[in-house]
């Protein structure tokens, strides 16, 4: 396979989106970066495994790239702790790499950065949780925890009229835990540096104890906003390592899921964003409209949310003609009050005016930085797995991207509206188009050691999973990519220049997720 | 201006009846006939996400829509544990929240009522305790009232938050 001009041994991955892994050496390990990034490629997503109970040598590091043709993950077997820094060619590896120092104590070499990420006190530098001789239930640590605090070394701004402004992690309304550092002179914000890893709930060990049947649950649950994606590129990667396939029906109603917690996900922002900028009538238009759908997701399919419906294999939901007309009307009647609504924002010079300019991205910066998802696309970073990559049902229903050059709030509001536009579209085509017969396949056995990804374009960005399954179905190594990972770092530049009090209003214009990052 | 008017009036109000407390939620007794005789219904609220999924904050974010209208009822979010009568906390306690949530209750002024919110904050959940995970709330601080669901719907939240002061 070729990454620019590189030519790189790899084999292809069985499932729904176009994959291949390669076992690359230290030097293949910087070069395929290099010129994946020269040719317009990017880092989708970072992370190490222990293979004491699989492979030899002990430790690898992976990376998947999102190149041309599709994405490749590179394994680099590890004979020390080390592996080669990549930060400075995907500026987004530098909390990724620091995270897998601090879960597995592999150490890129050497990095302009080497702060701990994900760890705060509650366990020691020297313990690394993700290693399979760590079996604890953090009981041991707590006296290590009672002595120390989290002592991160946030990187301070000197000067004449320069304070800080601590932010978190418990927040002034009703949103998840992170810390926000502003420098500031005046009202002016000269830094924002970001503190995450509040929330690290150990996701990954967790998915350690399980199998590939009970581990969908916890897939749901990683990020509540987007368990339809999570859930459903979990499901991909089971149905990848194992072989299998689900039902073409299936794979329909899962876009019929997924496009429906776009839908839902931007309604709420829509009305959020009204509201940080001073329209309040913007919040209850678009949470009433949003509880509107929220209620006819648990009348047809049993959940607010939509969780646990997706499973590896197919799904456990049908769609009967008359709940299939009900989604029909609602899409009408949405999209109507949607025309409503946005000739009312546009119009108000109010709303404009706090829109406008605030949070800017310019594309240059977000290419360098890596932005992706519903942000980057506000920003004129041109990607959308349903258009690009686009496995079934996308693949026949021509999506179309929406994307802006602004890389405002403004921009991201307008992404918002085009989006729920292209999925009221896409749900009416699916519903006109679900083929019939079955829901949910048998999946064949897997094979101990049998690897598999799954890759979903969920209304926040790309969701990535990569598995390993160990003996019987059991999961030996689970790792979940957020898009927020790649996403966090821009709203630091992105609040630069603006006053304090417009953060909150960036800020809600890229909701990204703590939960799906902090693991 | 006049398309936004007319939205108003033509949409109206859609307020729904709020539900009945719920005495099976209540897990400590001690302060309810007190708090009953000072609150009148009115409440102020400080949500803690002490490590959830953001489920139970999505749920948590509904109760302000017009068909729940929790404030219609005289309930408020609040921006400061100092202002609040009530934390509703939500997650298992990471042991990275552990402190900001012990602080949070610490800046809290009496009587301190502690809702655990949804299946994590009540049982652990799935996440359980493990080596970042404290598993419960009540592991923490001590809780009144319990309302399970993953994550539980607005009106269960609703019936929780007034059983508290019922």
């Amino acid at each position: 396979m070729k990454i620019g001009n590189l030519e790189l041994a790899a084999e292809e991955l069985p499932g729904a989106v176009p994959a291949w892994g390669a076992e690359v050496d230290a030097s293949q390990w910087l070069a395929a970066s290099i010129h994946a990034e020269a040719s317009g490629g990017r880092l989708l997503a970072l992370w190490g495994s222990d293979r004491s109970d699989g492979a030899k040598p002990r430790f690898a590091v992976h990376a998947a790239l999102v190149v041309q043709p599709g994405i490749i993950v590179m394994t680099l077997p590890l004979s020390e702790e080390t592996y080669p820094d990549v930060s400075n060619v995907f500026p987004a590896a530098n909390r990724m790499q620091r995270a897998v120092f601090d879960l597995l104590g592999l150490r890129a070499t050497v990095p302009a950065d080497e702060r701990k990420w994900l760890r705060h006190a509650a366990w020691p530098p020297d313990v690394f949780p993700l290693r399979k001789d760590f079996l604890g239930d953090g009981s041991a640590f707590e006296s290590y925890a009672a002595d120390h605090i989290d002592d991160y070394p946030f990187v301070s701004v000197a000067g004449d009229g320069v304070h800080e402004i601590p932010v978190g992690p418990v927040h002034a309304g009703t949103i998840e835990s992170g810390h926000f550092r502003f420098s500031v002179v005046g009202e002016r914000v000269l830094k924002l540096e970001e503190r995450f890893g509040y929330k690290h709930k150990g996701v990954e060990k967790r998915f350690e104890q399980m199998d590939c049947v009970t581990g969908a649950k916890l897939a749901g649950r990683i990020s509540c906003d987007s368990t339809v994606a999570y859930a459903w590129a979990y499901a991909m990667a089971v149905e990848s390592a194992c072989g299998g396939e689900a039902p073409s029906r299936a794979a329909w109603l899962r876009a019929l899921l997924l496009e429906r917690e776009r839908v839902a996900n931007h309604l709420g922002d829509l009305g959020f964003l009204g509201n940080d900028a001073g329209l309040a009538f913007g919040l209850t238009q678009f949470s009433r409209l949003k509880e509107d759908m929220l209620r006819l997701n648990a009348a047809i399919f049993g959940h607010r949310y939509l969780m646990d419906l997706i499973v590896p294999g197919g799904v456990l939901i049908d769609v009967s003609a008359e709940e299939s007309s009900r989604i029909r009307a609602e899409c009408d009647a949405l999209e109507s009050e949607l025309l409503l609504l946005r000739s009312i924002y546009d119009e108000h010079p109010g709303l404009q005016d706090r829109f406008i300019g605030t949070g800017r991205v310019a594309p240059e910066l977000a290419a360098r930085l890596g932005l992706i998802g519903l942000a980057g696309r506000a920003s004129a970073q041109a990607w959308d797995l349903r258009a690009q990559f686009s496995c079934s049902p996308y693949d026949r229903l021509d999506v179309h991207m929406a994307t802006h050059r602004n890389g405002d709030v403004a921009a991201r509001v307008i992404v918002r509206f085009d989006e729920i536009t292209e999925s009221l579209r896409l749900i009416r085509a699916i519903l006109e188009a679900l083929p019939t017969r079955a829901t949910l396949a048998q999946l064949p056995t897997a094979a101990e050691g049998a690897t598999g990804i799954g890759w979903v374009e969920g209304w926040r960005g790309e969701v990535f999973m990569a598995l390993e399954l160990g003996p019987a179905g059991a999961i030996r190594r689970l790792h979940p990519h957020d898009p927020s990972w790649q996403n966090w770092p821009l709203l630091e530049h992105a609040a630069l220049g603006n006053i304090v009090p417009d953060f909150p209003l960036i800020n809600k214009s890229f909701n990204l997720s703590y939960s799906g990052h902090d693991l | 201006m006049f398309q936004l008017l007319k939205q108003i009036a033509i949409i109206g109000i859609k307020t729904e009846p709020a539900p009945a407390p719920d005495e099976s939620l209540r897990v400590s007794k001690a302060l309810s006939a007190q708090i009953a005789k000072r609150f009148h219904g009115a409440l102020t609220i400080r949500h803690v996400d002490a490590g959830s999924c953001n489920g139970c904050e999505l749920e948590i974010n509904a109760l302000n829509n017009p068909y729940y209208n929790l404030e219609g009822l005289g309930i408020r979010f609040v921006a400061s544990p100092r202002h609040a009568d009530m934390l509703l906390v939500t997650g298992p306690v990471s042991r990275h929240m552990e402190l900001a949530l012990k602080r949070t209750y610490d800046a809290t002024p009496e009587p301190k009522l502690v809702v655990a919110l949804g299946e994590c904050a009540c049982t652990g959940g799935i996440y359980g305790e493990s080596y970042a995970t404290l598993g419960r709330v009540s592991n923490v601080l001590p809780v009144d009232i319990c309302v399970s669901g993953c994550p539980p719907t607005p009106l269960a939240i609703m019936q929780g938050i007034l059983t508290a002061i019922t």
